[in-house]
């Protein structure tokens, strides 16, 4: 597990362009949302949160399609699981590497937001654990999903094709949780949607950990 | 073996006591049955919805089990089952989305009202729409089936966290008429379209199986005895 | 044959790609530390062959035993004892020579990778990315690959392709190495001449069938 984990960032590290071509996509992404409700920094402020977790959604089929096309290009993957190795490991090693990489892209489309939209907020704390359990949330599935669809036909539109319907919930308790730390929480709500988070990452993370082995075995 | 040439007698008689529950409970529930007190007319809607509803969560959970079987016995038969489990389930799901729709628009006046039970069908039909999607990318029926299961349970295990999530999202919202409120007349033609959906669904599966099966069936033919202008 | 002295006890494999089989009842038995020759044209199924020995694709129809284990049950087993060297290189292209195999060496929890490197000829160009190397340079670092896994089983299939005359020396000498150190090494070829001279037992594939050579 931690072998499978150096070889992820090793390879994202030397791939580290590829990273920061995705976070230009998002900000892209977060000033093309900008134009669809107009000039109203009211509503874009009542927007921001939506628009920061739709940009990172779109970013994040990019991410998770391309940390399998380096596995694909000489089926590496292949010579992998050939090794004295659990696809287990694999998969939990790619899947971390996966979530660390979208908790920095959110991380670095927060400034990006809070420009654009006016969205700024006091609590940091609280927008850290959202983006890092919505980012773990995508990934879980998505890395999964990506090792399938990696493999398959017509790649690029299955994975959001299974993977946007899925992930309904953590967008749901994402947007819900950022939006409470920039417009305020007197109700005190953001537990709540920080719990469902909890409980979506500990199913997923469990789940898709079973199910790996049974999708990369031939 | 997987295919079976008999004709299928038990489906196709399941499919007409199905149409003849269901010709029969909707004519109860738009001629017979007194209008509802509070909704009137548009209520009867609920005669197909309700069933609807009930054997759409019946169908998706039986694809579940036959995904879950297959990832264990590795048996196609378990594959055909849930790829036409799939398939009707998606059918009966589309028809809620449209009749929550129907229902929605005289009701409160738009089409479309985010009621945690209708979003949360709309997000399965998506789910499993692309679940068929894959299907048909993918050519090995061993990926297939297996892949295909993968993402049934993922999807399945899905629903209980979407309906919670969207009903925690429009927490303003009234409460759902359910059958426990609903009195006594209105019984019969209720429970008559809840088993001529049954009969109609258990027919279809069968039959969308049997198909299923066939082409599996040649897709995992054994290899031929000696290959075609072989020279030894 | 005794069980134990099996590395291959393989029964009626046949392997399909879509409406097209690929490799269709294949059976035979081979002793360790042998060292056997599969020969056949482009197409007949050496490949296939050798990708379900070594557990990378399952076979359709057909039961086989590695070193006594299970193809279907026991891959984990088989893969600690095998090695493949495949049409496909197994590397990535953005790390060093030293990098792919250093991943290597930490999953098979072996020695670090500078002699196997030496071992190919490749001991200068460790720190170059494999996306500037040749054809056969990749071809000589798959190789080493596979000298890192240690292999009870070593799977080659084309050892010689792209390879320059030295490359042929070297694949010679490693596999008399594997042999000398017990181990069997399986290779599939159709540069027969080459192989020969040195194989134990031959084995011939025509349409995915085994034939008399």
């Amino acid at each position: 597990m931690i072998t499978a984990l150096r070889k992820e960032f090793l390879l994202q590290w030397r791939t580290r362009a590829q990273a920061v071509a995705v976070f230009v996509f998002g900000a892209t992404a977060l000033l093309l949302f900008s134009f669809a409700i107009g000039p109203n920094s009211a509503a874009l402020r009542q927007h921001a949160a939506g628009f920061l977790w739709l940009g990172l959604l779109l970013s994040s089929t990019l991410t998770l399609s391309e940390s399998f096309l380096a596995e694909m290009e000489n089926r590496a993957f292949e010579g992998l699981l050939l090794l004295p190795v659990s696809p287990r490991a694999l998969y939990y090693g790619k899947a971390v590497a996966n979530a660390i990489q979208l908790i920095v892209l959110g991380i670095a489309l927060v400034p990006v937001m809070v420009v654009l939209y006016d969205a700024g907020t006091t609590e940091i704390p609280m927008l850290l654990l959202v983006i890092a359990l919505g980012a773990a949330g995508i990934s879980a599935p998505g890395t999964l999903y990506s090792a399938m669809t990696s493999q398959a036909r017509a790649k690029q539109t299955l994975l959001p094709l299974l993977l946007f319907p899925l992930i309904v919930p953590v967008l749901l308790a994402s947007v819900k949780a950022t939006s409470l730390a920039i417009l305020g929480d007197p109700m005190g709500q953001a537990t709540s949607w920080i719990l469902l988070l909890v409980a979506f990452n500990g199913i997923y993370w469990s789940l898709c950990g079973l199910l790996f082995d049974r999708v990369v075995e031939d | 073996m997987l295919a079976n040439h008999r004709f299928p007698k038990l489906p196709y008689a399941l499919v007409a006591l199905g149409a003849l529950c269901l010709l029969a409970g909707s004519y109860l529930g738009l001629f017979v049955a007194p209008p509802e007190h509070y909704m009137g007319n548009v209520q009867r809607i609920m005669y197909v919805h309700v069933p609807t509803a009930w054997n759409d969560m019946l169908a998706l959970t039986f694809a579940f089990f036959c995904a879950v079987m297959f990832l264990f016995k590795s048996d196609f038969k378990w594959d055909a089952r849930m790829e036409a489990a799939i398939e009707v389930g998606i059918l009966l799901a589309f028809l809620l989305c449209c009749q929550g729709a129907i229902w929605a628009k005289p009701t409160w006046g738009v089409w479309w009202d985010w009621d945690p039970r209708l979003t949360t069908t709309a997000v399965l039909l998506f789910a499993f729409a692309g679940i068929l999607a894959l299907r048909r990318f993918v050519d090995d029926p061993v990926k297939r089936g297996v892949w295909s299961a993968v993402a049934t349970v993922i999807a399945y295990v899905d629903v209980p966290i979407v309906y919670y999530s969207v009903r925690w999202w429009n927490s303003l919202h009234q409460v759902q008429s359910s059958p426990s409120t609903v009195s006594s007349q209105f019984y019969l033609p209720l429970r008559l379209n809840a088993f001529g959906v049954l009969f109609l669904m258990t027919g279809f599966i069968m039959l969308r199986a049997r198909i299923a099966s066939r082409r599996l069936a040649s897709e995992l033919a054994p290899p031929p005895q000696e290959l075609e202008g072989e020279l030894v | 044959m005794e069980q134990e002295s099996l590395a291959i006890d393989a029964s009626h494999l046949a392997r399909r790609y879509g409406r097209r089989w690929a490799l269709a009842d294949v059976s035979f038995q081979l002793r360790r530390g042998a060292v056997m020759m599969i020969a056949g044209r482009n197409g007949s199924g050496k490949t296939t062959l050798l990708r379900i020995l070594s557990t990378a694709i399952r076979p359709d129809v057909g039961r086989a035993a590695v070193l006594g284990h299970d193809l279907i049950r026991e891959k984990e087993e088989i893969r600690r004892e095998t090695a493949l060297l495949a049409h496909y290189s197994y590397l990535y292209e953005s790390l060093s020579a030293f990098e792919n195999l250093d991943i290597v060496s930490r999953f098979c929890g072996g020695p670090p990778p500078a002699a196997a490197l030496d071992r190919v000829g490749l001991a200068d160009r460790a720190d170059d990315p494999v996306a500037t190397f040749s054809a056969g340079m990749r071809k000589r670092l798959s190789f080493a690959r596979v000298l890192l896994q240690k292999p009870t089983v070593a799977f080659l299939d084309e050892p010689f392709g792209q390879l320059d005359p030295e490359g042929f020396a070297l694949v010679q000498q490693v596999v008399a190495e594997l042999k000398h150190g017990g181990a069997t090494v399986i290779i599939a070829t159709h540069q027969v001449d080459r192989v020969a001279g040195f194989a134990d037992v031959h084995l011939m594939l025509e349409q995915g069938r085994m034939v008399s050579p």
